[in-house]
């Protein structure tokens, strides 16, 4: 047991959960009662709240634990995640401005909202917020495994059921000041969470390397170690193997991120555009510190730190790479603060997310299919019930479910989540699209993504399924076809579902265009879509 | 409903700027070791660098449309704020 470290640990823990539950009261609208105050704080955060929110979001405990994870023992590859979050922005930049506008027009709350109100279809916005729900589930279950590997590393690593309760507990405690506080809760303990990994990170990646005798040393360090290793896919530079699958990987993360309904919570959340396109410049900050981060993955490899075997399955865990290199190099009061930046980074989203999938459940299932006269007030009451079992159903997934399973299902999320670009995010642009275009392309893209991550196998060999997200050309078969036989280049297998999907979306499109089928009621109007905080008749946030 | 002839698309040039970033994209551009800076290969550093390129894409941006749509209003009397509020309709 390290003491020290559980002491820091413990008391920024509980210093986090006292904000938690003051949050409630924090900028407090009329109500809490309706989802635009608990599921969207209002919609009225500005540049700074929006930046840390945000930041917390998307830069998550378990980001900051496996990304270094997959430099230590892929090296080059792993740093896709530093162009995916440069990309990111650039891409985003429009849609998000307008996404955020008629939304803000129309009081949409989800993804699927927008669906529902675009083109008028409930089964289209059904499948985009299902698609929501399955892909974040996992992603939830993730930030746990992030937290459970500092816990790990603190010493906390019992065997069975009692080495799970202190993730347990932890996770109670979240449950319930989200219950009570909405989205005013991750969005305050983010500012204590980003601040913290800022100091952590920055002292890391200062002291380390002179510690460790420079960068030169450092990657000279892991070079060795990859030319040591007989897998063919690692280094410290890409093969030719492995480019397009870096490229098409940051790509298609970069088009995915901003679907994932926790994402656009915190979007949406925002006062107007201006906070949106501060943002945009601002945000960056995260990924050079991602960056950075990453580069960690290396200092690791210098530094001699190995993976501490988990006690639950017996297997040697790669995420305990970076606690364990902060335990072995850093003081330990200071290595207690970076825990706790770790576990507390795990909360924020996770806390996001439970909430985007509450909403999603309860905006486009709850009140479409089972009480369509729900009230604002019925709505807030299911969305706060909908995030605990959220949150539970994630703990049991972890609990009860190899680890190794919610890391696989997060892979098949953003294969998943990507799906639904063609029918939100090219929806902001044109209704070009026929619904049954957009429905027959999403099942295309989710069958065919699916059946190609089935039949990939892990880079080991151990597992036969689910093993990676990079596709060798090669085995590319389009109905027995093989268009490029033979070919050992990867891609990522999102990318080719997507492309997948838009043909499929275009083919049924013209023909539904010839036979002139019916294509739903656009609810929304040219104007929407550039609506600001400032525009005149503006809709009131929090009445119906 | 949608209006005929009114796609509600505003169209800058400067939003071209986005897509320098993509460049990052382009693997074989940084797929190599030298020059290195300070001890880190050039594959590293590139990319680090790239943060930058993103940030100065989305401010030039940013302030360059700042508040102003560059297409210009159909009509003699709408000014800019009529046209961003929608109440010229």
């Amino acid at each position: 047991m390290r003491w020290t470290e559980l002491v820091v640990f413990v008391v920024l823990f509980g210093v986090v959960t006292v904000l938690g539950f003051v949050a409630a009261r924090w900028k407090a609208g009329a109500t809490l009662d309706h989802l635009d105050e608990w599921g969207l704080g209002g919609r009225r955060f500005g540049s700074w709240i929006t930046w840390f929110l945000i930041g917390g979001d998307v830069y998550t405990a378990y980001t900051f634990v496996a990304v270094p994870a997959l430099m230590f023992s892929a090296g080059a590859a792993g740093f896709f995640a530093l162009p995916y979050t440069v990309i990111l922005y650039p891409l985003a930049f429009m849609p998000l401005l307008r996404i955020w506008s008629v939304s803000r027009a129309r009081g949409y709350v989800t993804p699927a909202d927008f669906v529902r109100g675009r083109y008028g279809s409930s089964v289209l916005a059904l499948l985009v917020a299902i698609t929501g729900i399955v892909a974040t589930m996992p992603y939830i279950a993730l930030q746990l495994v992030g937290l459970e590997a500092v816990l790990r590393t603190l010493g906390l690593n019992g065997s069975g059921i009692v080495g799970h309760l202190p993730l347990l507990i932890a996770f109670v405690i979240l449950a319930v000041y989200t219950y009570q506080s909405g989205l005013r809760a991750p969005a305050l303990i983010a500012f204590v969470k980003d601040i913290l990994v800022y100091i952590v990170i920055i002292v890391a990646v200062v002291y380390l390397p002179i510690k460790l005798g420079g960068w030169g040393a450092i990657f000279d360090a892991a070079d060795a170690k990859f030319k040591a290793t007989p897998a063919p896919g690692d280094g410290l530079l890409l093969n030719a193997n492995n480019q397009l699958q870096y490229a098409t990987l940051a790509l298609g993360s970069a088009l995915a991120l901003f679907l994932y309904p926790h994402s656009l919570t915190g979007v949406l959340a925002s006062r107007g555009r201006k906070v949106i396109k501060r943002n945009m410049s601002a945000l960056p900050a995260y990924s050079l510190l991602l960056g950075l981060l990453a580069l960690l993955g290396f200092v690791a490899i210098a530094a001699g730190t190995k993976p501490l075997i988990n006690q639950a399955t017996g297997n040697p865990d790669t995420n305990t790479i970076i606690p364990n290199l902060f335990a072995g190099q850093f003081p330990a009061w200071f290595a207690g603060i970076a825990f706790a930046a770790i576990g507390i980074g795990a909360l924020v989203p996770a806390a996001i997310m439970s909430i985007a999938a509450a909403n999603l459940w309860t905006r486009n299932i709850y009140k479409e299919y089972i009480r369509r006269d729900a009230t604002p007030k019925d709505e807030a009451k299911q969305a706060k019930f909908a995030s605990l079992v959220v949150k539970f159903g994630a703990v049991a997934f972890v609990l009860f479910i190899d680890p190794q399973f919610s890391i696989d299902l997060q892979l098949i999320g953003g294969v998943m989540i990507l799906q639904t670009l063609p029918a939100v995010a090219i929806a902001l642009y044109t209704r070009w699209f026929h619904i049954w275009g957009l429905v027959g392309g999403w099942i295309a893209g989710m069958g065919w993504g699916m059946i190609m991550l089935f039949n990939i196998p892990s880079a080991d060999g151990k597992r036969k399924h689910f093993g990676a997200s990079a596709l060798k050309l090669g085995e590319l078969n389009l109905f027995g076809w093989h268009p490029f036989g033979g070919s050992t280049v990867q891609i990522y297998v999102g990318f080719v579902a997507l492309v997948a999907n838009l043909v499929v979306a275009v083919l049924i499109t013209l023909v539904a265009g010839k036979l002139k089928v019916f294509n739903g009621i656009d609810q929304t109007e040219p104007a929407d879509y550039h609506v600001d905080e400032d525009s005149a008749k503006l809709r009131p946030v929090a009445a119906h | 409903m949608t209006q005929p002839g009114r796609s509600g698309i505003r169209w800058s040039s400067w939003n071209l700027l986005l897509l320098i970033p993509l460049g990052l994209l382009i693997t074989p551009i940084f797929n190599r070791t030298g020059p290195e800076l300070f001890g880190m290969p050039f594959y590293y550093w590139f990319q680090l660098a790239g943060v930058a390129v993103g940030v100065l894409a989305t401010s030039i941006v940013f302030v360059m449309t700042k508040d102003k749509p560059t297409t210009p209003a159909p009509g003699p009397d709408r000014d800019v704020d009529t046209l961003d509020e929608g109440a010229g309709r």
